[in-house]
Parts: structure tokens; sequence; C-alpha cells
């Protein structure tokens, strides 16, 4: 070696680029910065944009001049936004949700700045929940009950709304049992009957005197139903929009009343939380513009759990037979560059197939062999939530296969050894070695699986999900689990509401809110899985995993 | 002592004119040998030069690889392991195997012992307790984790991972015990341990160890083959083999002249 006083001969000089150290760091470091910046970006839009359309405002009322009248509008603002017209002049402009879509038609308004001519917030402006029409933003008036009418000044005003509103919920309550399940039984045993009739397992005279007794509850049950209705619709709220017209609520259409400007933060922090669990529980209402996503919930859930169910050990055999005991040659190979292209298969042609082969031919056959008394009307043989799990199963298939084969091979060949030598079959091999210790890997490729086929939409469209679902997939109702049933999805839901809403801009909120939700939905699907997966990996700590 | 009993059999284990074939590639070229019972024969030689593939070939470990054949035969007490009606299976339970790299299944200790019982459908409990103890204290393992049997076998040191695997393979009791460079991946002091459990353990057992390491061969051996490019160039004890060798190849090796 030289070691002469010109350093620059040593044999660990380095010349050119990468003299200053390794060359492109940064450019593999900005890479990952922007991936970061980006998944960081969306996912903060939605969090905030998400959780801000459940935080409840204060209302202003605005004197707005509007071709030279003057007008008075009450509302929240929801929106600032900055309008060039024809001539170039800058407008300042504000969007407003004024709600009392029953007056005004449409429930969001644009008003320039400069015609809002003096602004308030006076504390007598309710926010009013109903069950039709969206929400009223109202002066409050009086409640009106049997017993008498009770003016917004007096002290017992606030109580006596909020023993209207309990009433009212109660009475709805009473109603849906009586409408849904009572009527609903009447009605599924009248059909069962006519089937019956039809087949001849009950003679006509049977089936008419029951038919007879069951009219006869029907029409107890709807005059109870009439009889709930009156009572409730003795009870009401008056209010009066900003501009001075009545708006009359009857107690069993009205869903809550919250006092915005009066509120304190506790106050409003409250409501924020009773707004985030109604969304949580409730059935859509109105085109799904309001009310809650507790359906898309379940159907997304149960769907995903399913699917998981059926792809889990139909890809973990397949990718046993592929790795352990099929021959390695080229038929092999084949296969396996099959199942990998089957994962890059856009998934809509998934959900033609899924239409095409279950939907029709399995559901069609399964119609014909078991539900025959009730075709032309199909069962099995029209898109429903089973048909759409088996679907998203196939399509996640290769990420389970792929998975396992890998977690298979990473199995040292000297435990597979250490089995046989102690006198194990192929089999018991396979199952009590190889089997728990790739069980991790096989978990992990089930996490994928779930995580892409909970987000999937497209093929759904085809094979079962719908806008509105009257029923879930699983209730209290013989045989309690319907897997023929359409059902709802987060990922459609936000489609619907984003795209198919008659108002697109009520929607808005719910969009961002569904998006947070279906996120959060599967973040929580795979953290359980991840869970399940690190549990069984302490059991065994350090393994070649 | 059972190595004067009358049971006794010079030999136990026959290699006739045993040749293989990984493929194209001859790997072991008519070798006969006669394998001693409740001895301890040691295999050595160079790398590549044949003496795992024929260890591997005693409980037919080679099946395993696609496109090996075989010529001659090798004889376990008088039956062929190539004979027709001899199951793989079956043949396994009796001959026991140790791996050069220690490879503890992903399970407890308790279950990596009793392994060869449960896929042999044994799963009395009491069975498996009594296996378990006498196993793990044949293998010198027992002090040292009887109060852990239920913990996983990972959490052991390499040493004890090794004896374990030792208990595993003779836990079934097998006739003979192959081992293939058991101490290649263990510090001195585990090998040490290994070496005194396998004089030990002779006594119950015909063992067959392959070892790249001569003083482990003349320590605890009593008889020694050298095989060099596939061929078994000298068979003798263990003590001649070192100190007189007939062929100028094994003195050469055995003096470090080539590895």
């Amino acid at each position: 070696m030289q070691t002469g006083p010109n350093n620059q001969a040593t044999p660990f000089a380095t010349t050119g680029r990468s003299r200053r150290g390794e060359p492109w760091i940064w450019l593999t470091a900005g890479g990952l910065a922007l991936g970061i910046a980006m998944a960081l970006g969306l996912f903060l839009l939605i969090l905030i944009k998400g959780t801000a359309s459940f935080w409840p405002g204060r209302i202003e009322l605005m004197e707005v001049s509007i071709d030279g009248k003057t007008e008075l509008i009450a509302g929240y603002i929801t929106q600032e936004t900055e309008r060039r017209d024809g001539e170039g002049k800058l407008h300042e402009e504000i969007q407003i949700f004024r709600g009392n879509k029953d007056l005004n038609g449409e429930a969001f308004k644009y008003i320039d700045r400069a015609n809002i001519l003096k602004s308030s917030r006076p504390e007598s402006l309710l926010l009013v929940e109903r069950l039709e029409f969206g929400p009223a933003i109202v002066h409050g008036v009086a409640v009106e009950t049997p017993q008498g009418r009770i003016e917004v000044a007096s002290p017992d005003f606030m109580p006596a709304l909020e023993t209207m509103l309990r009433q009212g919920a109660e009475a709805r309550g009473r109603l849906l049992k009586i409408e849904r399940k009572q009527i609903g039984a009447i009605s599924r045993e009248l059909e069962a009957l006519g089937r019956a009739e039809k087949t001849g397992a009950v003679a006509a005279p049977t089936a008419a005197s029951r038919r007879e007794v069951l009219q006869k509850d029907f029409e107890r049950l709807q005059a109870q139903a009439a009889e709930i209705r009156a009572e409730v619709s003795k009870s009401r709220f008056l209010g009066r929009s900003a501009d001075g017209r009545e708006i009359t609520v009857e107690s069993g259409a009205l869903l809550g009343v919250f006092e915005s400007n009066r509120a304190s933060f506790a106050g409003r922090v409250g409501e924020m939380a009773h707004r985030i669990w109604k969304f949580l529980k409730d059935d859509p209402r109105e085109a799904n513009t309001e009310g809650g996503v507790f359906p898309a919930i379940f159907g997304t859930v149960i769907m995903t759990l399913v699917m998981s169910l059926f792809v889990t050990p139909f890809g973990v055999i397949t990718a046993i037979y592929l790795r352990e005991y099929a021959s390695q040659g080229l038929f092999v190979r084949i296969v396996r560059v099959c199942v990998n292209n089957l994962a890059g298969v856009p998934s809509i042609v998934f959900g033609v197939f899924g239409l095409a082969f279950f939907v029709y031919f399995v559901g069609g056959k399964i119609d014909q062999a078991l539900f025959s008394d009730k075709l032309p009307t199909p069962t099995y043989g029209t898109p429903g939530i089973f048909w759409a799990s088996l679907t998203l199963a196939l399509l996640t298939l290769p990420v389970v296969i792929v998975a396992t084969e890998e977690a298979l091979s990473a199995v040292p060949r000297g435990v597979r050894e250490a089995a046989l030598a102690c006198g194990a079959s192929k089999w018991q091999t396979i199952q009590r070695v190889v089997l728990p210790a790739s069980l991790p890997g096989i978990l992990t490729g089930v996490i994928l699986a779930m995580a892409r086929g909970a987000g999937e939409v497209a093929p759904l469209m085809l094979v079962g999900v719908v806008k509105l679902a009257p029923s879930l997939p699983i209730d209290d109702i013989a045989p309690f689990i319907h897997p023929e049933r359409k059902f709802m999805h987060l990922g459609f839901h936000i489609y619907d509401l984003g795209f198919q809403s008659p108002d697109a801009e009520a929607a808005k909120p719910i969009v961002y809110a569904t998006a947070l939700l279906l996120i959060i939905v599967v973040v929580t699907l795979n953290l359980a899985a991840i869970l399940i997966r690190n549990r069984l990996k302490k059991r065994f700590a350090t393994s070649s995993f | 002592m059972p190595d004067s009993a009358p049971a006794f059999r010079p030999d136990f284990i026959r290699v006739e004119n045993f040749s293989f074939h990984y493929g194209e590639k001859q790997a072991i070229f008519d070798i006969d040998m006669a394998i001693p019972e409740h001895r301890v024969t040691a295999l050595i030689g160079p790398s590549g030069c044949g003496k795992s593939t024929l260890l591997r070939n005693m409980n037919r470990m080679n099946d395993l690889i696609e496109g090996v054949r075989h010529e001659g035969d090798i004889r376990l007490n008088g039956t062929s392991l190539y004979d027709p009606s001899v199951e793989v299976i079956s043949l396994r339970k009796r001959v026991g195997m140790v791996f050069q790299k220690y490879n503890p299944f992903a399970k407890s200790i308790y279950e990596n012992v009793v392994f060869s019982l449960r896929v042999a459908g044994r799963s009395k409990k009491s069975e498996l307790d009594e296996t378990v103890e006498r196993a793990l204290k044949a293998a010198a393992l027992w002090d040292e984790v009887k109060d852990r049997l239920h913990d996983s076998a990972f959490g052991l040191s390499g040493g004890q991972q090794q004896r374990l695997c030792i208990a595993r393979a003779i836990a079934n009791q097998p006739e003979i015990l192959l081992m293939d460079e058991p101490c290649a991946a263990l510090d001195p002091l585990a090998t040490l341990k290994i070496e005194e459990l396998i004089t030990k353990l002779k006594k119950q057992y015909t063992i067959v160890i392959v070892t790249h390491n001569m003083e482990q061969a003349t320590r605890c051996s009593d008889r020694t083959a050298f095989l060099y490019m596939g061929r078994l160039i000298e068979y003798g004890e263990t003590v001649q083999v070192f100190e007189n060798p007939a062929h100028p190849e094994t003195e050469a090796y055995i003096t470090g002249r080539f590895s």
C-alpha cells in the first residue's frame, strides 16, 4: 500500500459522483416523502372535513338586500368563496345552509357579502330536525299539546318540547314494531299460505279460514297504527322562519331541537357526539342525504367477513397443493403466472363474471331446485350479499394464494426434514409443522385481501349492492341469516351520495363523513386481523418470520 | 453393559455395494461396509465426499430429492431399506436423525419432544409425560427446562436447541441415531456437552455420525470411515485409523494437508 504524503494516492480514495457519498439518496427519500405527504394530506382532508360536518355552528340571521328588496335569511355559513363576475370584479360570496326546504325549495343559498346589511345571532333561532324536508331553521313560537298551548316565552316551553320529543320517539318505535314486525309477519304468512295452497299442501277451506283470521289481525293492527298516528298529530311544534312564514312539525315527525345559538361549548360538543352516534346507528332518510349509515356499515363488515371466510381456506389449500404437492414443472409455472395475472384483472370484470356465474347460473339452479314454488320471483337467482362475498373472494384469491405460497416456501427445509425424520407423513408435516410456522405469513395475505375486498365497489354494483336496502342481511326474522338479500355498502354509499344524490350540496358533508367511516371500518378490520396474527406470532417468539 | 451383551451384532447396518446418483452426478461409488450395533461410527472426509449422502440414505431422506437413483442395497438388521414392502414412515420411526442446524419446531419444548409420538397417533397423557421426562433426561436437558416445558422451543440457547432435537429424535426409541454434523453450529462448550451425550447414548442406540472435526471423531467414535470422492477409502477402529492409517489419502486428510 502506498503511504506517500499525497493522500490522493491512497487506495481508498473515491472519484467522481460518489465522492460526496451516495448520490441518489435524496431522490429515493424524496419519493418516500412525497408518498407520505400525499397519504397524510388525503387522510387529514377526510378527517377534518368528515368530523367538521358534525360540528354544530352558530345560526346567522342576516338582512340581505336582493334586487333592491330587503330579505331576512337565517342559516349556517357552510362555505366562503370568491367569484369573478363578467366584468372581472371580485365578489366575496358565502354559501349558507338555511334549511326549510319545504318553504324555499333549496336548502343552500349563495349570498354576496356586499349585499349583507346586518348580521346577528339571536338566541331564539332553533335548529329543528324532522322526518321530512331536512332540518328547519326557525324561531320557536309555541308547542301545542292536547293539554293546551305553551308559548315560547313561558318557562315551561323547553320542558314541554322535550316531553313531546320523547313521546314522538316512543310513538315512532311503536309504529315501527307494528308495521315492520307484526304486519310484516302477517304478510309473510299470507304469502306462504298462497304458495302452500298452490302446491296443494294446504286445503283451500283451511287456507281461507286462516286467511280470514290473518285479515282480522291485519285490520286490528292497522287500526292501532292509525290510533297512534292520530295521537301524535295532536301535539305539534310551531315555529316561524326568519322571513316570517309558519312551520308546523307534528310530534311524530319531530326528531330533535337544538338551540344552536344558546348552547355552551360543552353543549355543542355533546350535540356533536349525539350527531355522530345517530350517524352511526340510524337508517338513512330522504334519498340517503339525511339520517345515518348503519345498514352500510353492517353490510360492509358482514360482506368482508363472509368473503374472508371463503377466500382463506380456498386460497390456502390451493397454495398448499401448488407449493407442496404439485411437481414444479411447466404446468405449475403457467398456473402460477395465471394466478398472478388474475390479480391484475379489472375488478368490474369479476363483477360481470359473478353476475353471470354466481347469480344467474348457480343462483338460478338453486332457485329451480329449492325455491321453485316462488318462481318466477327469484330468491337466489338475483344479486345478493352472498354472491357479492363470493365474487370478492374470487377477486382477492390471488392475494391469499401468493402470500400463502411465499409463507410456505419460507419454512426452512431443515424443519420439514426434521418432521419427516420423526416418522411424520407428508401431510402430517404440512399440517403440524409447516402450516403453524407459516400462519403469520398466511394471515398477512388474508389481511391484504380484506383491505382490498372491503374497499372494492365496482363489482358489487353488479352482484348485490343497492342504494337503499329495506332490511339487513342478518336480523330477528327467521331464518335470521338472509344471504340472498341485497345490502348497502359504504363505498357504494359514497358514490351514491356524491354523484347520484338529488341535492349534491346537502350530501357533501356526509360524503366526507362516510369516506372517513369507510377508512375507519377497513382499518378496524385490518387491526383485528393484525392483532390475531401478532398473538399467534408471540406464542412462538422469533421464528423464521 | 449393553455393548458386551450377547445381542451385539457386528453388521447391524450393512451397506452392500451401494452407489448413488443425483441425476447425472454420481455421489457414491460402490461402498460396502458393516456398522456394528451399540457403537459410534464416524464418517469423515472432505466436503462433497458423499458422507452426508450416505448418512441420509440410511433413513431414505434422499427420497425427497427429485431425480435420484441408487444401486446396491442398505440392510438394517437384515432387512433391505429399499424392499418394496418397507414403508418409509415406519422405517424412519426406527431410525432417528439429528441435523447440522438445530431445527426445533415452532412449538413448545414439550410438543417438540412428543412430536414423533403424536404423528404415530399416540396421545395418552401419562405416556407423553413419561416420554418427555425420559427423552429430556437422556438428552441431558431435563434439569435445564423442566420448569418451562410449555414455553416456546425458540427461547432456548443453540446448544439447548440441539439437545432438544436429540431428545426429539430419541423420544420414540429408535434403534439407530443418525447425526449429520450435530455440532457444526455450536460453540465449543455446547459441543463438549453433545459429545458427552453421544458417548452416553451409544449404550442404547447405534449411532452414525458425520463430522468435520477430527478431534470429535477421535473423542467419541469407536469406528471411523474415511470417504473421499464418493469412495470408501479406509474403515476400521478409530484408534487404528487415526494412529496408523493404511492409505496415504487418509493420512493426508487427518493430518490436515487437505480438506
